[in-house]
């Protein structure tokens, strides 16, 4: 790297304490918009009725490549990574923060292996959620509860970050501050409320429009910012030179202090492992979250989602450019002290973009972390009660449920886990909720088996599944808890060990995974042997390429809805809830 | 929703005919950024430096636009090796 030190240019804004004016009345406005835009996203792609979950879940399986491509994009690269990843490559560097770009690049093949065929069949069988498809592959509402719950836990964290993200933004807008505990949560309380009126009212909908605001801004932001910002600190050589210095920094007060040197400008020999597990274990987990299973299931073509493969990757390009973001800072001198005068690093990027822009774009640039927090929190509070809804309550609590109570269950459960978010930021501290989201994506991985490979072949047994799925947990469980962080000496202090045989530093959910696989493989074949069935599976192959042009679907849910409306007066046959004309057939 | 009973049987052929060399050529397409990136000790080093980015990552960017140029060649092939059914001509199956 560069031997010439970078001018550190030391930026104290005179405001940081107060409330600043401009900025927050530019959030506000923009926020204003937002909820307007969301209570009116009914309109959007308007459907007879949004009692089903079809509709109030799904938006009607009516979205096309664009739509889908803003709402993916406002779906998976959310708030909290927006906060997050510049500050720990602030923090701790490149093994820690960057890995996210290889991570949202990897995704892409993966998940245009194995997408459209989700699509297809549940498509073909009206499915809503991962547990869904489970449950009609192997007739098995054991494997299917697991994989349900370990979606709808996973995802419960993951929205209480979102709000981490708004605190974020708010705490650097000088709101937020005080002793008063009402005034303090006012603004997250409201921002939320509203957040639940028009999620209650639009269904998916209301993230769907609201993520072209969210994704205009970002880019908006992070292209204004990435084009003026290194003129201001000297340049990228600059940059990447304060980085360098303080990640050595770091890592010589590690050594003198005994402790781990954790911190990295290019990872070196021992942290390969760790990248690439981390890049390709987050990889296969994120489309295992019911949010973004809803939000490509919402599209209108099995090809949506691999047409999005091609285009969703100008998302990672941005992130990348956002994550040096948290070195540009370094080189700035940003200093992100919270409102109680302690350091945060997640306040980084708010900080930086209050020290060196106008106002009125700080307002912009906060209004775009704050909105981008709306939309994935909308959208998985929409996926967790869906999956309450199909997989808990039609399936343990109440079978005969319509869809119309079934949309009912659904729109309260969207309130219930907002709520239930907003009580564990607020009561709970802030790291737990972390703690809880690497947690989850660990616990999120040990679905894919059941998943993904049930969607090519049922040769792994259920019970195979289902024993390789517990175990993955419990191990994955165990070793999470095992990581103490050195600096507090708090368990699940991180997502890397030491992989068993390899001896070096890995992501646990991958190594959890390895293990799952090998149990799930044992298992079949003992199950093979003893002859036990593996339950009744109500796919058959074509549904796996089935396309919603497809004249030979049309023809044959014309034939399945005459079918359904014969049997529903038939006594002996459970009714299906399926609604005449098909949730499938449009 | 049909969960719990078994769809009538269709007629028709219950696998769409496919080109088998197409879809083994998009599988390789797709499996090449996977194993690229996750080659770290290939690209965890400072030099070549590029307009004063260390080579870690500028070399990651790059492949963001490779991996969307493989990633869209690869749905064109899978278009094509299934192309050529009972379909309209130009429809996405």
């Amino acid at each position: 790297m560069t031997a010439h030190l970078s001018p550190q240019l030391t930026v104290m804004a005179a405001d940081t304490d107060g409330i600043n004016g401009v900025a927050l009345a530019v959030l506000i406005v923009l926020f204003l918009l937002v909820t307007v835009a969301g209570f009116m996203a009914t309109r959007f792609k308007r459907a007879e009725s949004m009692e089903s979950l079809e509709e109030w879940g799904l938006g009607g399986r009516t979205f096309g490549t664009w739509i889908t491509w803003f709402l993916l994009g406002g779906d998976l690269y959310t708030a909290y990574t927006f906060v997050a990843v510049p500050a720990a490559m602030f923090a701790t560097g490149a093994v820690a923060g960057f890995f996210a770009v290889p991570y949202t690049i990897v995704l892409y093949p993966i998940i245009f292996v194995f997408m459209a065929r989700l699509w297809s069949v549940s498509h073909r069988h009206g499915y809503v959620t991962p547990a869904d498809f489970v449950r009609g592959r192997y007739d098995d509402r054991g494997l299917s509860l697991a994989v349900a719950i370990t979606g709808f836990v996973a995802t419960m964290p993951y929205i209480a970050l979102q709000l981490v993200g708004i605190q974020a933004v708010l705490e650097v807008a000088g709101l937020g501050g005080g002793d008063n505990i009402v005034a303090k949560d006012a603004p997250l309380f409201i921002a939320f409320a509203v957040l639940a009126a028009y999620t209650y009212s639009s269904g998916l909908r209301a993230p769907a429009v609201i993520a072209f605001v969210k994704d205009i801004l970002i880019y908006i932001v992070i292209i204004v910012a990435v084009i003026y910002l290194p003129g201001q600190v000297g340049g990228w050589e600059a940059i990447f030179g304060a980085a360098e210095d303080k990640m050595a920094a770091n890592n010589a007060a590690a050594a003198e202090a005994g402790l781990p040197q954790s911190s990295s400008f290019v990872p070196g020999s021992g942290a390969f492992w760790a990248y690439a597990t981390l890049a390709l274990g987050s990889a296969m987990a994120l489309f295992m979250y019911p949010h973004s299973v809803t939000a490509s299931l919402s599209s209108n073509s099995r090809n949506t989602i691999r047409r999005n493969a091609s285009i969703l990757p100008a998302y990672s390009f941005v992130l990348g450019l956002l994550a040096l973001l948290g070195w540009v800072a370094i080189a700035a001198g940003t200093q992100p002290i919270g409102l109680d005068g302690e350091p945060n690093a997640q306040l980084v990027i708010p900080q930086l973009f209050e020290d060196m822009f106008p106002s009125w774009f700080a307002g912009v640039a906060f209004a775009a972390i704050a909105i981008g927090a709306l939309v994935p929190a909308a959208i998985m509070s929409i996926a967790a009660a869906n999956t309450f809804s199909r997989n808990i309550y039609k399936e343990w609590l109440k079978k005969d449920a319509t869809p119309a109570q079934e949309a009912k269950v659904s729109k309260l459960m969207s309130l219930l886990v907002k709520a239930f978010a907003l009580v564990f930021v607020l009561t709970l501290d802030k790291q737990n909720a972390i703690n809880f989201q690497l947690l989850g994506g660990i616990w999120i991985m040990q679905t894919f088996p059941a998943v993904v490979f049930s969607l090519f072949t049922r040769w792994f047994h259920r019970y195979g599944l289902l024993l390789g799925w517990a175990v993955g947990m419990v191990y994955g469980t165990i070793e999470a808890y095992q990581v103490v962080n050195p600096a507090t000496g708090k368990h699940f202090g991180g997502s890397t060990a030491l992989i068993p045989g390899i001896g070096e530093m890995g992501y646990i959910a991958v190594t959890a995974f390895v293990l799952n696989v090998v149990v799930a493989v044992v298992v079949t074949a003992i199950m093979q042997a003893m002859k036990v069935s593996n339950g009744q599976d109500e796919t058959i192959p074509f549904d796996y390429f089935a396309d919603a042009d497809d004249p030979r679907v049309q023809k044959d849910l014309a034939a399945h809805d005459a079918e359904d409306a014969t049997d529903a007066r038939a006594p002996h046959h459970e009714a299906d809830g399926d609604l005449p004309g098909g949730a499938t057939s449009r | 929703m049909s969960l719990g009973h078994t769809p009538p049987p269709r007629p028709g052929p219950e696998v769409p005919p496919t080109d088998k060399r197409k879809m083994a050529l998009a599988a390789v397409l797709l499996a090449i950024p996977v194993v690229a990136l996750l080659w770290v000790p290939s690209y965890a080093r400072v030099e070549p430096e590029l307009w004063g980015f260390p080579f870690f990552f500028w070399y990651q960017f790059v492949w963001v636009f490779i991996c969307s140029s493989l990633t869209y060649t690869a749905f064109r092939l899978t278009l094509s090796a299934r192309g050529k059914t009972t379909h309209k001509a130009g429809e996405d199956r």
